[in-house]
């Protein structure tokens, strides 16, 4: 099966999500270097709760679909939950399967918002 | 004339994978089989431990191990098998130098003189040694046409540069530096200098003759000419390696120990410490064997074929596709490495590996070259003896594809 699934596609070409939040509770930019991907994302955070997330970067197909499809999937969750994300909870949300060589593509904007809710 | 289609049947990878298409020996090569049945024949048939035991097991895998040091010496046309040292890899070749020559002779305010288009296995130990040391590291930048900047040698060589080490063929590039010229060049400017050149990328690829290049190291691994994995070679040469002090020590190269002191063996056992990939050197030189009955010039030619095919088809079909590295470099390997635009290189591979097509996708091991180029990672599609043809239109299709799915 191919890992390029009309949604990954969909969400790589059109992210939800992109862009900047004014007064973000937190910011963060992660890096993966070896893949040249980057990742900068914006949280906004009241009561506890994720209100608004945000991101721009530059990255592969699969880290673009990934950043997209998590920043929608949080919003409107809490802090506890979201601290407690897998690895394996990203990838059901991306649906695919990946090898050792291109997870970390998939778990860079998860890195990114764990390190927000810090 | 090389037929890979013949050559193909020698590797049995193929038997059992019949769609790969694999573009990525750069990395690592395929095996035939002569060299698994070889590494098979020493564990099924004398399967022992070298130099130390008195008794035939022993003395007959000692002789094939040294049997290989002896086709080395005459494969780069070395003077002596004490000039060549089994290591594991060609890191650990480049290692052991700055080790036990870099941090022998390079003092406060030395410099040593590289390349932009080194792997780290050459850049990082002289760049991490000199930094200890408080000295500086040249850079050989690129011309404008995408080769080394040779013609203005004297801006990074001086009578203060120790070494010069550079790559002998970038693995990312393709291109093969001008060694002997370049070697000369700088030995004009500072006849002391010591020149190490990594070769990984030559040896298994062309004819390599360390005497006729004039230099005083030089480093390759055997997984890449279609040996096994874990060895790599060190020739260097002998008055050099003889004042050069032990890089590990340990058993086998050692001559007496006492509670105080230890004599160490001459060269090349004073730097083979421990039971070395005793199978993996033994069938080592049954790949040297194999490439010799190929012929290297052909090999050489038909790399260099498939190569100005793939630039050819990949230049007039794609106008979104980036080859890097010089345009018309006469003197070129097999390797093409380029980048689209649009699509990020892992992508590219990674739909390519849905169709079989093995590339390589990233910085190669070469960051300081992509950050010169302004790039964060390339794809690389690199060619061997066993590559044909319509491998190179499998990767043609498989880019069309990419350019489908990826829009």
């Amino acid at each position: 099966m191919t890992i390029y699934q009309e949604v990954i596609l969909d969400h790589a070409e059109n992210p939800r999500n992109t862009g900047n939040i004014q007064n973000p509770t937190n910011t963060v930019i992660v890096y993966n270097p070896l893949c040249g991907d980057k990742i900068k994302m914006d949280v906004l955070i009241k009561k506890d709760r994720v209100i608004d997330v945000r991101f721009q970067g530059q990255g592969c197909a699969i880290s673009k679909a990934a950043s997209s499809l998590l920043t929608d999937w949080v919003k409107g969750k809490t802090k506890e939950v979201l601290k407690n994300m897998t690895k394996k909870d990203m990838m059901k949300l991306l649906k695919i399967e990946l090898g050792p060589n291109r997870i970390k593509c998939a778990l860079l904007p998860l890195e990114a918002l764990q390190k927000l809710l810090i | 004339m090389l037929n890979p289609d013949t050559i193909k049947k020698d590797f049995p990878i193929f038997k059992n994978i019949p769609e790969l298409i694999y573009l990525d020996s750069t990395a690592t090569s395929l095996k035939p089989k002569i060299v698994i049945d070889k590494l098979r024949e020493y564990y099924e048939t004398y399967s022992a431990n070298i130099y130390r035991g008195i008794y035939h097991l022993s003395e007959r895998a000692t002789e094939e191990y040294e049997k290989t040091r002896e086709i080395i010496v005459s494969f780069i046309h070395a003077k002596s098998s004490e000039e060549v040292i089994f290591t594991r890899n060609t890191s650990e070749s480049l290692n052991l130098l700055c080790y036990s020559l870099g941090e022998e002779i390079i003092k406060k305010g030395d410099e040593i003189a590289t390349t932009i288009m080194e792997h780290h296995s050459n850049f990082v130990p002289w760049q991490q040694l000199l930094i200890k040391k408080g000295g500086k590291l040249a850079v050989i930048k690129l011309d404008k046409d995408g080769g080394l900047d040779v013609l203005h040698l004297e801006k990074y060589i001086s009578k203060k540069t120790k070494i010069l080490c550079l790559t002998y063929v970038s693995n990312v590039l393709g291109v093969a530096n001008e060694i002997k010229k370049i070697i000369q060049n700088a030995k004009k400017i500072n006849p002391s200098i010591i020149t190490i050149v990594d070769a990984a990328q030559a040896v298994p690829h062309r004819k390599v003759d360390v005497q006729d290049l004039g230099c005083d190291f030089l480093a390759f691994s055997s997984h890449k000419m279609l040996g096994p994995t874990g060895v790599g070679v060190l020739w260097g040469r002998k008055t050099l390696l003889d004042a050069m002090p032990p890089f590990l020590y340990g058993g086998e190269m050692i001559s007496e120990v006492h509670v105080r002191n230890t004599k160490f063996k001459e060269t090349p056992h004073k730097f083979e410490a421990g039971t070395p990939a005793i199978a993996e050197v033994i069938a080592l030189k049954e790949a040297v064997r194999y490439l010799e009955k190929v012929g290297l010039k052909e090999i050489e030619n038909h790399e260099q074929k498939l190569a100005s095919y793939a630039i050819k088809r990949l230049g007039d079909e794609f106008k979104n596709l980036h080859v890097i590295g010089p345009k018309n470099a006469e003197n070129k390997g097999g390797i093409v490495s380029f980048y689209f635009k649009k699509y990020h290189p892992h992508d590219v591979a990674q739909i390519l590996s849905e169709k079989n097509i093995c590339v390589r996708a990233g910085n190669h091991c070469a960051m300081p070259l992509h950050e010169e180029l302004n790039l964060t990672a390339t794809v690389r599609a690199s060619f061997y003896l066993y590559n044909t043809q319509s491998d190179v239109d499998a990767l043609i299709d498989g880019l069309h594809d990419v350019s489908r799915i990826l829009k």
